[in-house]
């Protein structure tokens, strides 16, 4: 106990002296909500980085831009309304749902109930073929007459 | 003298590959043992030059010869000699060398443990593997020659992009070409079957090593290029989606589903075409990831400096090889048989079902990689598709195949009896859904994709324990097979607990810090001790330290800096990472400030390295069932009767 | 079968969309004004600070808007062209010099000359956001209107000019 005592009282003067480290955002919660924001959106200059992360000229401005536009109060909806007015839907990572995107978003999935159903219909089908196609009643009997008569040898 | 020495090679290498192509494809056709011989020792010879030219290549690299264009523009005098060496295949160029190396490598492979197949079956194997290294060899020869000269010679390089030179491009990139090249012999194996019509269980047993082979490559490539992402890109992401990304993901969701379907056509005589069809499908993908990212159609981080007249050669390449095994197969599939019965519900049918959610992941990553280009070739306007998209999608069509793992393996063959099933896992499912609800709530909010992600991979677990169990209780003794089947089924679920972790519970602080300045992340406290100022072979770098500490004692002191490198002046971002079993620390120098101070990013990631312990379980599983006996009784046989 | 087929005909479609897709460029993003009325500005001129400039002063007149800067090196390639289509008297082009410093912009149009009618000065780049500028060089066309009918992103080239421009700017001039 003492040990810990000590350590602590050590401790405590580089803590008082140093500061602790300020967060680089002004306005952290701001911040946080800004940057899952542009996480979602595409640097136009840098096209293989996210607004978010990307260190381009405009990349800076536009996320000034959506800073300034939500602290005024605007929603998550109004500032991509902004953005893709300007710079069109390229500007999304998440594609909008509308007729032209619907084989994008809902293909996936009509192909998996369309393979589902198709699987199902086709052991069902091959089940009934390879029933055909198995013995029949007479050639079985003379598979077993014949397996009979060999069966001592091994 | 090296240089054109490696061009000639290239040259003799290319006409090796005609007579391995031709002659043991046309003598399998007449029948003609003569004919059929060269495959062997032409494919062998043909390696012999490839190395010779990769050899020169890499020679000029090392030996800092500015003569040659693809050295001056890749790499740099001051570069550390590894990189050097690796600047070989930092290029477009280069890179395609190194896949027909490691093409040849592989054929070389196939030419020395083939002993136990029929004569016909090999010729016609290694023939179509020397039909694609035509295709390579003439791409190069054509419009990607390595060796061109630069004539008067340059001072130095214009240096290796800085993200490349780091280990990682040491293996990332061999590991990887050896899985997407390694698909090759699969496609091969199914062209013979089509030609041959030869297709029946012992033709599985042939090519499921091969396969299950490329597919460890794969798996380990996929995993050292996230890693790599992770440690050399500054914000600590492992996937993104990327079209290059999904370019190596693809061909390993199709393979994966190869090596399942496999396991049924060995066992079963069942799904041979389809199985032949997914042998084409994989290396299809691989050929269409090759051309994606040299094509110039997409754009990503990955993509080579292109060129139109290169984009179309390998495109008209793909037409020509996917497009004729299509054909055969169309062609030809129906002759190949049906092989036994299985019921609505049995083992076969659970692996149909797995094949049927890893293709339409398949579909779904194809479909988002390409849905801008299609929508923009059509005129209608330009999209991006990007994680949001992927997550979205690829997430609920990955769910209830990672619950099938648990199901399949316990499934009998021909028909499931569902009442034993439903006894034996009762309790296993009940168990995982329990732990699965409560354990985030020790962790913290209670999430519902973390209480999925816990379910799956605990049910994962569990049902492996099951297995093994049941067979130990057996007494049926060693079997490699199986065991690796179930490790790579655990190095599943280990996987989906580290994305599961990382991505709900992964915390970050972006903070100004002077020296002296402290901050706390999930209890570890940061003390920023400045900045150093040092010189690396090639850069310049500010190296900061961080120490940081818990509860008082010291974690570990860690060192991000920041550089900027001599021949490019392109400033880096080089993280320190603290990696642990449970928890990675991670921290990048953002950029300096006024006074002094800088900004730092600082990261607390979760069980993050599970997601790549889990991959090379996976491996290491696929690794094992490669070692079962049942792929060398054959030749040990053939040696006895020999 | 003709159900085996069908991979093969799902392969070519593939292939040809492939193949449009080598002749386009994934990096261009279209414009989503073409056809909208031009953003409104005021901005100060590089000549004289105290004089502004707004897309309003050029109504019932067919002009050019080029955006570009001193620090940006593709803009040196189309002066020439620019020059050019000045001399040549067609249409009245205007510049937008994007995120520069005026002293830096007077420079670069001393040195090689100015083709301009009148340059403004977009110093914090806002007026550009609000256009949809991403990367300069970049020109719009706008008519009497004062709508947005063509964009074009990268350096003006004979080319383009002789090929897309002219033609519309004939069109609009009508």
């Amino acid at each position: 106990m003492r040990k810990w005592l000590l350590i602590f009282v050590l401790w405590l003067p580089l803590v008082a002296v140093a500061g602790e480290a300020k967060p680089l955002a002004q306005d952290p919660v701001l911040e946080q909500r800004m940057i899952s924001l542009s996480e979602d959106l595409r640097c136009l200059v840098c096209q293989n980085e996210s607004l978010a992360g990307s260190r381009a000229d405009l990349a800076q401005d536009l996320r000034q831009e959506i800073r300034e536009q939500m602290r005024a109060g605007k929603s998550d909806e109004e500032v991509i309304a902004y953005l893709t007015q300007r710079y069109g839907d390229f500007v999304l990572y998440k594609p909008p749902v509308k007729p032209l995107t619907w084989l994008l978003w809902f293909g996936p999935f009509a192909l998996l109930i369309g393979a589902i159903g198709g699987l199902y219909a086709y052991i069902k089908r091959r089940g009934n073929r390879l029933a055909d196609e198995s013995l029949s009643e007479e050639e079985k009997k003379r598979v077993a007459t014949l397996l009979g008569s060999n069966g001592n040898e091994s | 003298m090296i240089p054109e020495l490696g061009h000639f090679a290239l040259i003799l290498a290319l006409l090796l590959a005609l007579t391995q192509s031709i002659l043991p494809l046309a003598g399998a056709a007449r029948n003609a043992p003569a004919w059929m011989a060269v495959a062997r020792p032409a494919a062998q010879a043909q390696f012999l030059f490839v190395a010779i030219a990769f050899g020169c290549l890499a020679y000029s690299f090392l030996v800092n010869d500015f003569s040659v264009l693809n050295v001056a523009q890749h790499s740099f005098s001051r570069l550390p000699p590894i990189y050097r060496f690796t600047a070989t295949w930092g290029s477009h160029e280069g890179s395609l060398l190194l896949w027909t190396f490691i093409l040849a490598l592989w054929t070389l492979a196939v030419t020395l443990f083939s002993r136990h197949l029929p004569d016909d079956m090999v010729a016609r194997v290694i023939g179509v593997m020397g039909l694609v290294s035509c295709g390579f060899l003439l791409f190069m020869l054509t419009t990607s020659n390595p060796f061109i000269r630069l004539l008067p010679a340059a001072l130095d390089g214009s240096d290796l992009n800085p993200m490349l030179q780091d280990p990682g491009m040491v293996v990332h990139p061999p590991i990887l070409y050896m899985g997407y090249v390694g698909f090759s012999i699969a496609f091969a194996f199914a062209i013979a079957a089509l030609i041959s019509g030869k297709l029946d269980a012992s033709w599985a047993r042939w090519s499921r090593p091969w396969t299950t082979a490329a597919w460890v490559f794969m798996t380990l490539g996929i995993m050292m290029g996230s890693w790599w992402a992770y440690y050399e890109l500054g914000w600590g992401g492992w996937w993104f989606w990327d079209p290059t990304e999904n370019a190596s993901l693809m061909p390993w969701l199709v393979g994966t589903a190869l090596i399942h379907s496999l396991a049924v056509t060995e066992k079963r005589g069942s799904f041979k075409a389809w199985t032949v069809f997914l042998a084409i499908a994989a290396f299809s993908l691989s050929l269409l990831g090759t051309f994606l990212v040299r094509s110039g159609v997409l754009s990503s981080v990955h993509s080579f400096a292109t060129d139109p007249a290169r984009g179309l050669f390998i495109l008209g390449f793909l037409a020509v090889v996917i497009g004729g095994s299509l054909l055969l197969f169309a062609f030809r599939a129906s002759q190949v048989g049906l092989g036994g019965r299985f019921a609505l519900v049995s083992r076969e049918s659970f692996l149909m079902a797995n094949n049927i959610l890893l293709l339409t992941a398949t579909a779904s990553v194809l479909l988002g990689t390409l849905y801008p280009l299609f929508l923009d070739a059509l005129g209608l306007g330009k999209i991006s598709v990007g994680a949001p998209y992927f997550n979205a999608v690829f997430v609920p069509l990955v769910t209830p195949l990672l619950f099938l793992i648990g199901i399949g393996p316990l499934a009998r063959w021909k028909q499931a009896n569902v009442p034993e099933l439903a006894r034996r896992l009762k309790w296993g499912f009940a168990a995982s859904v329990v732990v699965a609800l409560l354990l985030p709530l020790t962790l913290g909010a209670w999430k519902p994709m973390v209480s999925l992600g816990y379910l799956l991979a605990l049910w994962i677990v569990i049902t492996v324990a099951i297995g093994v169990q049941a067979r130990l209780r057996t007494g049926a003794g060693w079997s490699a097979n199986f065991y690796g089947m179930h490790l790579a089924h655990f190095g599943v679920a280990v996987t989906v607990i580290g994305i599961t972790m990382v991505s709900a519970y992964e915390t970050e602080r972006n903070v100004r810090m002077n020296e002296g300045d402290t901050a706390t992340l999930q209890g570890y406290t940061f003390l920023f001790k400045g900045t150093k100022n040092l010189d690396g072979p090639n850069y310049k770098a500010a190296r900061g330290t961080l120490e940081v500490s818990r509860d008082g004692k010291p974690v570990t002191i860690l060192y991000p800096e920041k550089r900027t490198y001599s021949a490019s002046g392109m400033p880096f971002t080089e993280s320190a990472i603290d990696y642990g079993l449970t928890r990675d620390l991670y921290a990048a120098l953002g950029e300096p400030l006024d006074g002094g101070a800088w900004s730092v990013r600082l990261f607390h990631k979760p069980f993050v390295v599970w997601i790549w312990i889990g991959a090379v379980l996976m491996a290491l599983g696929g690794l094992l069932a490669i070692t079962d006996r049942r792929y060398r009784i054959a030749s040990r046989k053939k040696g006895t009767e020999a | 079968m003709k159900r085996f087929l069908i991979p093969l005909a799902i392969f070519l479609v593939l292939v040809g969309f492939l193949g449009v897709g080598l002749r386009l460029d994934p990096h261009e993003v279209p414009s989503p004004l073409i056809g909208k009325l031009a953003p409104d500005f005021n901005l100060p001129l590089l000549s004289d600070a105290s004089r502004h400039f707004s897309p309003a002063e050029m109504r019932g007149k067919v002009w050019l808007l080029n955006v570009w800067a001193s620090w940006c090196t593709s803009c040196r390639q189309e002066h020439e062209t620019l020059l050019e289509l000045a001399r040549r008297g067609v249409v009245p082009i205007y510049g937008m010099d994007y995120k520069d410093q005026p002293a830096d912009a007077q420079g670069v149009l001393n040195q090689a000359g100015n083709p301009y009618v009148e340059t403004v000065m977009d110093i914090d780049g806002r007026v550009g956001i609000n256009f949809g500028v991403y990367g300069v060089p970049e020109t719009y066309v706008i008519d009497k209107s004062g709508m947005i009918r063509y964009k074009l992103t990268g350096p003006l080239t004979p080319e383009n000019l002789e090929g897309k421009i002219l033609p519309l700017l004939k069109e609009l001039q009508k």
